[in-house]
């Protein structure tokens, strides 16, 4: 059977400033992420004939192929469900490359969260069909949502407000040493975390991502063709996306175990085709637009047991030089959310060894995207 | 009650719930056909265990336990954060566990978001649906504790 395996590889990234405002549009701030990952490449924009972005990005790729003098565009695609679409853009240009259907592909995501509207602002855009079943109750936001399997997931395995800010800490803590993180030069303590506000309890302040503006891209080639660009090239070992039976969005609370979620599906196809597990991963980008998607995450993707995701979180295991450095470059928690896509950008960076919280030798990193809606993951080797 | 609050969009599968409860019954999706039976919810078009067309509306009871509960914080819409912090609760129903709705706890059919201490929400506590219209015209599903 034909694979992915080592086929592709990520040639090139690039990316805005990240702010809590920044003065140009999405499309501006689409366009030079995208520029910047093709000259991190050495890539002229006049071959790029392949383009994967989220449905939720505002800049469509006719836009994009027209300001950045792309050529002839063979393959677009774009997939939903927000963060969970991240690290699919990479696997569908993966396919489109090593099937032949394109020869340069670019994925991008460029988003103003941080200046632009917000969700409960608007009641009008938040109401599709399955809306009916929770939003009329005040169940409103994504943090409110999360909170609920959170609530569920601490009572069923003991797990605490201390296990979440580890995870919140570990984060922080590598965007301390990221220049570019937003929170670069914010520390956290534990008395910040426990005596911060509530946003929806058992979530605080600190247990939800950044709202940020900014964007980020990569290039996408052939592992022969990457082998002759300007970087050191990072192959794309395995991909897989994730859509569990009887799954139900971010609200996933009516099938048999809402507490193993589309991770555990994506994990058993990512690990399929991989030649390497869990314990070989040497680094790892997990989606954290809140605290709990980390021990739901680190379970699902088996580097633990059903329930042991808050108890691997003890004693700086997600810190450097812990059993498994997260979030490097802060994450979404503390470096920028954009949706996920600064986590695989942070794994290209280890695995080119120019990361600012790099891990030694790391040669194998492990990128995943949202966790609790529709998702998807990609391993990566140097 | 706050006819600001949302009201649900009710879509064509989600029709029939919405008009039982207007009635004061909580019913669910069943499948019709013959030896099947499964409860689903949310409702859909054709059943996921043996993809009959045929459903029926099974008439509950009403018990159930929280599964889960949150108690939002602004920011959040205005008639929301009027009445913040409040609980938003999962319960799963007695004579069907894996049928679980997301509602509020209140003390009493049309009392506030926040009619309820917080203090007395538990994973496991027994509750009772009661009905709730609104001035939109749905009725909402809401619960109270069981004594
Ligand atoms: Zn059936």
């Amino acid at each position: 059977m034909a694979t992915l395996k080592d086929v592709t590889a990520i040639a090139g990234i690039g990316q805005t400033a990240f702010a809590r405002q920044l003065p140009e549009s999405e499309k501006v701030l689409a366009c030079r992420a995208i520029i910047a990952a093709l000259d991190d490449a050495g890539i002229a924009a006049s071959e790029v004939d392949a383009f994967a972005s989220y449905t939720m990005e505002e800049t469509d790729e006719v836009e994009v192929a027209k300001a950045i003098g792309a050529g002839d565009v063979t393959f677009f695609s774009k997939v939903g469900y927000g963060g969970g679409g991240s690290c699919a853009t990479i696997a569908h240009l993966a396919a489109a490359v090593a099937t032949g259907q394109a020869g340069v592909g670019v994925a991008w995501r460029s988003r103003k969260r941080g200046s632009g509207p917000r969700p409960w602002k608007n009641t009008a855009v938040q109401l599709p069909a399955p809306a009916q079943w929770t939003r009329p109750y005040g169940l409103l936001r994504p943090s409110d949502e999360i909170g609920m399997l959170a609530r569920r997931y601490m009572h069923e395995y003991g797990a605490t407000r201390d296990h979440l800010f580890n995870v919140a800490l570990a984060c922080r803590n590598r965007a301390n040493q990221n220049p570019d993180a937003m929170m670069y030069e914010r520390p956290l303590t534990r008395d910040m975390y426990m005596t911060s506000r509530w946003i929806s309890d058992p979530l605080c302040l600190f247990d939800n991502c950044l709202e940020t503006d900014g964007a980020l891209a990569c290039v996408i080639v052939s592992a022969e063709r990457a082998r002759d660009c300007r970087q050191k090239p990072v192959y794309i070992h395995s991909v897989a996306q994730g859509l569990p039976a009887q799954h139900h969005g971010m609200v996933n609370y009516w099938n048999d175990d809402p507490l193993t979620g589309p991770a555990w599906t994506a994990a058993r196809q990512l690990w399929k085709q991989a030649d390497f597990g869990p314990d070989d991963v040497h680094v790892a980008q997990i989606y954290d637009a809140f605290t709990p998607l980390i021990p739901l995450s680190l379970e699902g993707y088996g580097f633990c047991g059903r329930g042991e995701g808050a108890a691997f979180t003890e004693g700086g295991a997600l810190e450097s030089g812990g059993r498994l450095p997260i979030n490097t470059g802060g994450g979404g928690l503390s470096e920028a959310y954009v949706h996920g896509f600064n986590l695989i950008n942070e794994g290209v960076k280890q695995l080119r060894g120019v990361s600012t919280a790099q891990v030694p030798d790391a040669a194998t990193c492990l990128v995943t995207a949202g966790e609790g809606v529709p998702t998807s993951a990609v391993l990566l080797r140097s | 009650m706050s006819d600001s609050l949302l009201s649900p969009v009710v879509d064509e599968d989600g029709a029939p719930f919405w008009e039982y409860a207007a009635r004061g019954e909580l019913r669910v999706q069943a499948c019709a056909a013959p030896g099947c039976g499964e409860l689903r919810f949310p409702p859909r078009p054709c059943c996921p265990r043996c993809q009959s067309f045929d459903s029926e509306w099974r008439l509950m009871s009403g018990r159930g336990r929280i599964w889960s509960y949150v108690l939002p914080h602004p920011p959040l819409l205005p008639a929301y954060a009027e009445q913040a912090p409040y609980n938003a609760v999962v319960v799963e129903l007695t004579e069907a566990p894996r049928i679980r709705l997301v509602g509020n706890v209140v003390s009493g059919p049309e009392a506030a978001l926040n009619s309820v201490d917080p203090g007395r929400l538990r994973i496991g506590t027994a509750v009772q649906a009661v009905f709730c219209p609104t001035d939109a015209g749905t009725t909402l599903v809401r619960w109270l504790l069981e004594r």
